[in-house]
């Protein structure tokens, strides 16, 4: 059953091959045998899934299932799950319970989900590699000595491994797309505002945007039809018609126009990543896609801006653990400023301090203009140039990360791992969705093809992807797990 | 030297609105703590804010009230600090782009000129929390059930010069507001506070001296108190020869003193920027003209008509229109004896003279606008006179009756005015005092006047102070110049 992609599972289950409990407890299984090696769960919730299972059956029984009844998944360890750890891979927040549901977690457990635990990432969602948690790094299961991708991480490598069909992640800088990329899975960011962030810990609140991580397009649709929508909770969420995404996704791509950033296929990229993308482009071609070279002019300018905005707005996001009403507090503080130094210092780890501080400068007096109005500028910028390149092109097509997974303790220097976000950063700064597919593999390792279109076009996206999926088997590939 | 002192203040002013400015938890006052404070006050991790509309059109009915510009496009900013009764380590606020843009309002001084002081901005934000330290040995309590709350701080320009027309100022800005509906502004449970920025400069100088910055002084007396303070404070520093340090001070009021809170050097960078987690406010002009259709009348608009169209002076209008509830009630008393000269005089004579004594607020007062008003209709139409009215009052006070007409009729208070019983009566003190007779014959005409009192009083103790005093006058006039 592990094999199986949400879709084919829901098909079982409402034929009656197999019930949510044997489902769930046979995941549950093999998250004992497997997530030992992995790391891919920071806290599994057995009990309460096997209760959650019952309920689904029960239902089904009485014939009011839904679409996504009993089906089980994952959160990444950022969305407030109620009664249950919320940690953000964070000592900070080793001990907070969260006492409420995000509201993404609401609408699906609403659909009748099954949710397993919650999944491991980068502390506070902040990383390209998974090795920033407090749980420490997960492993990818295509190869346990490279890193799954972050700051999803987690939720990747449980999916790739089939510990679970699905899960959900967020995406702030490219943390759904590149971990789906490392681990040979099918991401999705939706457009910001899509979906509420309600509940979800916040990194950098303008570029972080929750979506669905599973194995196929079509999965990803199913998800997005129960996460989708205006929550009157979150002022940034878009009031504006959901329509039903696994419609239309066999819709024949004749006459699509694809859009090649050249910007995306420049230095850094590695040509067995580029290759792959190239003959992914291809595969399109043959399905009847015009290709066009397009220029996004201001993608250099994407990483900087990213690292001023993101952590200027980390900065402030950070600043309520303080150890004064939940989360990590210092033993005995002498006063009030040994409570904060000592709680902040002891409760985040380095990466999540680093960007505490970019964060503060940029934002403290006399910097302000050079660093954080000057991004904003830059982002505007960005925006445009996509606005600009969707008057010619529906999608915009290139690699989802530079390389394949690289080994763990590989980039020890923050700007190089900074770099690895190169190719998805400038879509959250934009507010646009993007989707990454396998589309190939290089030395065992997957390559993620990404697909970008303009704001709501994420039903259109997830057709693209979808007929690439018909049309290929690389989504099918599945990493060599020793049973 | 001559100094001049320069005055700007930043009203802080709790909006009346039923939850809070950004999450649904009760704003009520007085409630046990912790109890109105919920995920969102608490600053719970994965929390959003969503803005009160009701807060925002209190704002911007508060911005038409002091004719001022209201931009189409505002922001929340974040304002970055650590505390801990701030449980989310910022104050969400404006600072940019306010709600209400400039706008002024008319200051009616002790002498009665008028004076135009100018706004700068009125902005949006929440309030803190409170730390409680008291009763936890050595620890500190915080308190939620405030933080959220919605405030209005209104940014004066540096425009008043002496402690009293800053406090004219804030008497002004608490009269609109509690027209307004928008805030109750009740200083003493902190609905009104406001930061006083005073500075000193030579006569004559154009620019503004070193200011202190007197921080949550929450009573028009303590504004007035502060600032005098102050300028005796940083008087006394240059007359030295010395500098004023610009700084943020503390008022107490027990010692009646300021002191040093922080300096400028230990103040904060707040590092303001937007709030991602809210969108810019766009108030477009249906919007704005809506909330225009919604406003009550003014206290100045007010003002005027009481002088124009009832004839009060303007004295008497300042006075009455003071606050909503003083104003209200005394045209409920002018209504109800039709005479708004004798309404004013008993509101701001009698009726304010014995509230303060007791210390009672206007909507506290033992006697209604009612009552008074039916007493007043009595005097007017001279069932009673002034002097019965003064017993009326003080039978209503202690509420000795429900209607004036009852205490008159209770106590026989009718004023005498058949002219047989004042004649007989009259005739009866000339009788009984012919040593006071023949003075008056003796005297001069000049003099003649002031000893005419003499009888009148005899007549009025004689008919228990209900003769009508001038037909007694007139009567005894009469009789005593036709004994010349």
């Amino acid at each position: 059953m592990h094999d199986k992609t949400l879709a084919e599972l829901a098909r079982g289950l409402a034929a009656g091959d197999f019930s949510s409990r044997e489902l769930t407890s046979s995941l549950l299984e093999r998250i004992k045998r497997h997530d030992g090696a992995l790391n891919s769960f920071i806290t599994v919730t057995g009990e309460q899934a096997l209760k959650e299972a019952d309920a689904a059956d029960a239902l089904r029984q009485k014939g009011e299932a839904g679409i996504l009844s009993g089906l089980p998944l994952a959160y990444k360890d950022i969305f407030c799950t109620e009664g249950v750890r919320t940690s953000a891979g964070s000592k900070m927040l080793d001990n907070f319970i969260a006492p409420y549901n995000a509201t993404v977690v609401e609408k699906l457990r609403h659909a009748g989900t099954v949710s397993l635990g919650k999944t491991n990432m980068d502390e506070f969602a902040m990383g390209s590699s998974n090795e920033n948690s407090y749980y420490g790094p997960v492993k990818n299961p295509w190869n346990p000595t490279l890193v799954p991708g972050g700051s999803s991480g987690g939720s990747a490598a449980a999916v790739a491994a089939g510990l679970v069909p699905a899960a959900l992640g967020t995406d702030t800088g490219g943390s759904i797309r590149q971990p789906a990329a490392f681990c040979g899975i099918t991401g999705l960011k939706p457009t910001y505002g899509r979906v509420s962030r309600y509940g979800m810990i916040a990194y950098a609140s303008s570029l972080d945007q929750a979506g669905p991580m599973a194995r196929t397009a079509e999965d990803c649709a199913m998800l997005m039809n129960a996460m989708a929508g205006h929550d009157a909770r979150d002022s940034t969420s878009v009031s504006r018609h959901v329509p039903d995404y696994t419609q239309g996704l066999d819709k024949p791509l004749n006459g699509l126009k694809i859009g090649l950033p050249v910007e995306y296929f420049g230095e850094g990229l590695s040509p067995e990543v580029e290759t792959a993308v190239r003959e992914a482009v291809r595969v399109y071609e043959s399905l009847g896609a015009q290709v066009i070279d397009v220029s996004l002019p201001h993608t250099s300018m994407a990483i900087p801006a990213y690292y001023v905005i993101a952590p200027a707005e980390a900065s402030s996001n950070l600043s309520r653990f303080d150890g004064v009403r939940f989360g990590h507090r210092c033993d005995d503080p002498a006063d009030l400023e040994d409570l904060y130094k000592r709680t902040r210092a002891e409760g985040f780890g380095d990466e999540v301090k680093r960007r505490i501080l970019i964060g503060t400068h940029t934002l403290s007096e006399g910097f302000f203009d050079a660093y954080y109005r000057k991004a904003q500028q830059i982002r505007r910028l960005i925006r445009q140039d996509f606005l600009d390149a969707f008057t010619r092109v529906d999608v915009l097509m290139g690699p989802a990360a530079p390389t394949t997974a690289f080994e763990l303790g590989a980039k020890a220097d923050p700007v190089q791992m900074y770099l690895q976000d190169i190719y998805t950063i400038a879509i959250n700064l934009a507010g646009i969705p993007g989707i990454s597919v396998p589309a190939g593999l290089v030395d065992n390792r997957p390559v993620g093809l990404q697909i970008l279109g303009p704001h709501f076009g994420e039903a259109h996206l997830l057709n693209v992807a979808h007929v690439y999926q018909q049309a290929t088997d690389w989504h099918q590939r599945r990493p060599e797990i020793k049973e | 030297m001559q100094w001049e002192v320069v005055i700007g203040l930043e009203v802080h002013v709790q909006l009346s609105t039923c939850s809070k400015i950004f999450s649904g938890a009760s704003t009520a006052f007085g409630a046990e703590p912790n109890t109105q404070a919920c995920g969102i006050d608490l600053g719970l991790p994965g929390t959003l804010p969503v803005l009160n509309e009701n807060a925002v059109a209190m704002a911007v009915r508060f911005g038409l009230a002091i004719n001022a510009e209201i931009p189409e496009y505002s922001v929340f900013e974040r304002k970055n600090y650590f505390y801990p009764d701030l449980p989310k380590g910022y104050q969400t606020s404006q600072m940019a782009h306010p709600v209400v843009g400039r706008g002024e309002v008319d200051i009616t001084l002790g002498d009665g000129t008028v004076k135009t002081v100018r706004i700068h901005h009125a902005h949006l934000e929440e309030d803190a929390g409170k730390s409680l330290h008291e009763d936890y040995s050595g620890m500190t309590g915080i308190d939620l059930n405030r933080a959220g709350t919605p405030l209005l701080e209104i940014v004066s320009e540096p425009d008043m010069h002496s402690a009293e027309e800053a406090s004219a100022y804030i008497r002004a800005i608490h009269a609109i507001v509690t027209y307004l509906g928008i805030s109750d502004g009740n200083m003493a449970e902190g609905s009104m506070r406001c930061d006083v920025n005073v500075s000193l400069r030579p006569k004559g100088q154009e620019k503004l001296g070193t200011r202190a910055e007197i921080k949550n002084v929450n009573s028009f007396r303590f504004v007035e108190r502060a600032i005098a303070f102050e300028i005796e404070r940083q008087s006394e520093i240059l007359e030295e020869g010395g500098v004023v340090i610009q700084e943020t001070r503390l008022y107490n009021p027990d010692l009646d003193e300021t002191r040093s809170m922080r300096t400028k050097e230990e103040a904060n960078d707040y590092r303001y920027f937007p709030c991602p987690d809210l969108l810019p406010l766009m108030l477009d002009e249906a919007y704005v003209e809506h909330q225009r259709s919604l406003l009550p009348e003014l206290p100045s608009e007010k003002r005027q008509r009481f002088v124009e169209s009832l004839g009060l002076s303007t004295y008497d209008a300042d006075v009455l229109t003071g606050s909503r509830a003083l104003a209200e009630y005394f045209e409920a008393v002018q209504q109800h004896c039709g005479d708004a000269k004798l309404a004013a005089n008993w509101v701001q004579g009698d009726l304010l003279g014995r509230l303060n004594r007791d210390g009672l607020d206007i909507t506290e007062s033992p006697v209604s606008a009612e009552q008074l008003g039916g007493l007043l209709m009595r005097l007017a139409d001279d069932t009673i006179n002034g002097k019965a009215a003064k017993q009326v009052f003080a039978d209503l006070w202690e509420c000795k009756g429900e209607t004036a007409d009852e205490i008159i009729d209770a106590r026989g208070l009718k004023q005498v005015t058949d002219t047989g019983a004042i004649e007989s009566l009259c005739d009866q003190v000339i009788a009984d005092n012919p040593v006071q007779v023949t003075q008056y014959r003796e005297a001069t005409e000049d003099k003649r006047g002031k000893m005419i009192g003499f009888f009148v009083g005899q007549v009025m103790k004689a008919s228990r102070g209900t003769a009508n005093p001038p037909q007694v006058n007139a009567m005894l006039k009469e009789k005593l110049d036709a004994l010349l």
